[in-house]
């Protein structure tokens, strides 16, 4: 694997990325969209205090969901209907190689959302500090667990399956993750299988950073569990052609 | 023939209880045109696949340029160009833009816009992929396989879906690839393409192989020289058969005469058509050519009596 190539195939990923109208959608249009409409045009009543300030954290979150889950998944699940994943196992360029680049190209793309959210975020009253770095540190944990999770499903399912799922996940995960909405107000029972799942435990981390320079165990917990199961399943079970 | 570019032996490969390659061995010289030959479901991508990295024996050797394709895959792989039978294009992209990055990928590469105008893709070169006509896309397969500036490449059946024109340009590429060193294996289902390109073929049906050797030792192994003719009105074959003393077989318009093509046995056709007053429109002597010899060699038991029934083609008199 050389430098040369991984900057090459980070490039042509990063540009794929961009041209994908549905990708830009997911990862900042919905997540800019939700900041805005619930922080101001229509303000969340179900939080006390200021809604943005609720709802920062849980867009950042759902953003890392949408580019390592539901963009990167869907992405590299159609690479693999196409052959290309195959094509590309007989150059040099490695599949130690390969993951670098669609490393890099989410983590460009998480930069950009950071970046848009956190403008946004600031536009609308929201105060940024010095939470943010340890922030940064729980986002990227998050990146590992939805990475994970978009990739075994990309590996194991066929392309039109492994699209729909992932949609339907970010969907799921996206109310049940207290991103939009806060967990507390979930049934108790649902509440408490929300919990368990990644997205609720990267929002409440950086909610709890964010807003209350606090840390939050169990929640971190379940994070690190997800983080490390979800890419030793698609380490494991991930298959390079579809069958 | 310099050192092996590639050795096969005793190569066995089953999926569950099927045997997809039921041991062959195959040696390629340095700078040989090799065609693979062989009905669907022979072996050939099977084959192919398991030298290029993609899947692993269950038995014996193979060594593509001394090198074991997967244990020493890291050595091998900015060696070797592959072209996929299908796929391996990211539609997204512009076939330069493709092309850029896999020549990213090798220390010395060709130069992307030499080889577009090579395929004759310049004009797509801003078309996305998945805009490009199938045998458009073969090109770009193609160009890339080639990019890295391989000893040995892999094409499988790298002319399906040309039109006539791309498919002679392909294969004066592939001329080139000859004349530049370059040892080539390629698996095809047209005969006159591995006629023309490849110096020697192997043929494979039901993962043996069955046939090997240049085209000329092949059709020679299977065939004996034959004598065809045909004349300007229909005649019953059975009493020239007769009067000759061999096998007349009538295919399609042709009259094929078993054995060997003697100048006796000419003089006494001409004789026996000149006293039945049947004009001679063609008479010949030469080969089978490798189509008849592959579809010899590859035919299912059950279809030749399906043929023979439906009496379509071939009646034989004696």
């Amino acid at each position: 694997m050389s430098t040369k190539a991984v900057a090459a195939q980070t490039k042509l990923e990063l540009a794929m990325t961009l041209r994908r109208g549905e990708s830009l959608l997911v990862t900042l249009a919905i997540p800019v969209g939700i900041l805005v409409f619930f922080g101001k045009v229509n303000r969340l009543s179900s939080v006390s205090g200021d809604p943005v300030d609720f709802l920062v954290p849980g867009v950042l979150s759902l953003a890392v969901m949408a580019s390592a889950m539901v963009s990167l998944g869907i992405a590299t699940g159609f690479e693999r209907r196409y052959g290309v994943l195959k094509r590309l196992g007989s150059t040099p360029l490695s599949r130690g190689g390969l993951l670098a680049a669609k490393t890099l190209n989410v983590v460009v793309i998480e930069t950009l959302q950071v970046i848009v959210i956190v403008a946004t975020g600031s536009a609308l009253g929201w105060h940024l500090d010095g939470a943010i770095v340890p922030a940064i540190g729980l986002l990227l944990l998050g990146t590992i667990a939805f990475a994970g999770i978009g990739m075994f499903l990309a590996g194991t399912l066929r392309a039109e399956a492994n699209l729909a799922l992932a949609n339907a996940l970010f969907l799921v995960l996206m109310f049940l993750g207290g991103m939009a909405y806060p967990l507390a107000k979930l049934p108790d029972a649902i509440e408490s299988i929300a919990r368990l799942l990644p997205a609720a435990a990267l929002a409440e981390c950086v909610r709890a950073v964010l807003n209350h320079h606090a840390f939050p165990v169990g929640s971190f917990v379940v994070l690190l569990v997800w983080a490390i199961s979800a890419p030793l399943a698609a380490a494991r079970w991930f298959k390079w052609e579809e069958a | 023939m310099t050192a092996a570019a590639i050795e096969i032996t005793g190569l066995v490969k089953r999926y569950g209880d099927r045997t997809a390659v039921a041991g062959i061995d195959v040696t390629i010289g340095s700078g040989e045109v090799f065609g693979l030959l062989g009905p669907n479901g022979a072996g050939k991508t099977t084959t192919v696949e398991i030298l290029e990295g993609y899947r692993n024996a269950d038995a014996g050797t193979v060594r593509v340029l001394g090198l074991d394709p997967i244990r020493d895959a890291a050595a091998l792989r900015p060696r070797i160009g592959v072209m996929l039978q299908e796929g391996g294009l990211y539609p997204g992209v512009k076939p330069r833009e493709l092309l850029d990055l896999f020549a990213a990928f090798y220390d010395e590469p060709d130069d992307p816009a030499r080889l577009l105008r090579l395929v004759g893709l310049d004009d797509a070169a801003t078309t996305m992929v998945r805009r490009l006509s199938g045998g458009q896309a073969q090109r770009l397969s193609l160009a890339l396989a080639l990019v890295g500036r391989p000893e040995m490449v892999f094409l499988d059946e790298p002319t399906a879906g040309m039109d006539p024109r791309a498919r002679a340009d392909t294969w004066e590429l592939i001329r080139t690839l000859r004349s530049t060193g370059t040892t080539v294996l390629l698996t095809t289902h047209y005969m006159d393409e591995a006629e023309q390109l490849c110096d020697r073929l192997a043929i494979l049906d039901h993962g043996v192989i069955v046939a090997a050797g240049t085209p000329t030792e092949v059709i020679d192994t299977v065939t004996e020289p034959t004598l065809r003719f045909t004349t300007a009105s229909p005649i019953d074959p059975t009493p020239l058969a007769a009067t000759i003393n061999r096998t007349i077989d009538t295919i399609g318009p042709e009259y094929v005469v078993g054995g060997v093509p003697s100048p006796a046995v000419i003089a006494s056709i001409a004789a026996w058509l000149a006293d039945h007053g049947t004009q001679l429109t063609e008479l010949r002597t030469g080969q089978a050519s490798l189509e008849e010899v592959f579809l010899r060699l590859t035919e299912e038991p059950d279809a030749t009596e399906a043929r023979s029934e439906a009496g379509r083609g071939r009646r034989s008199a004696r």
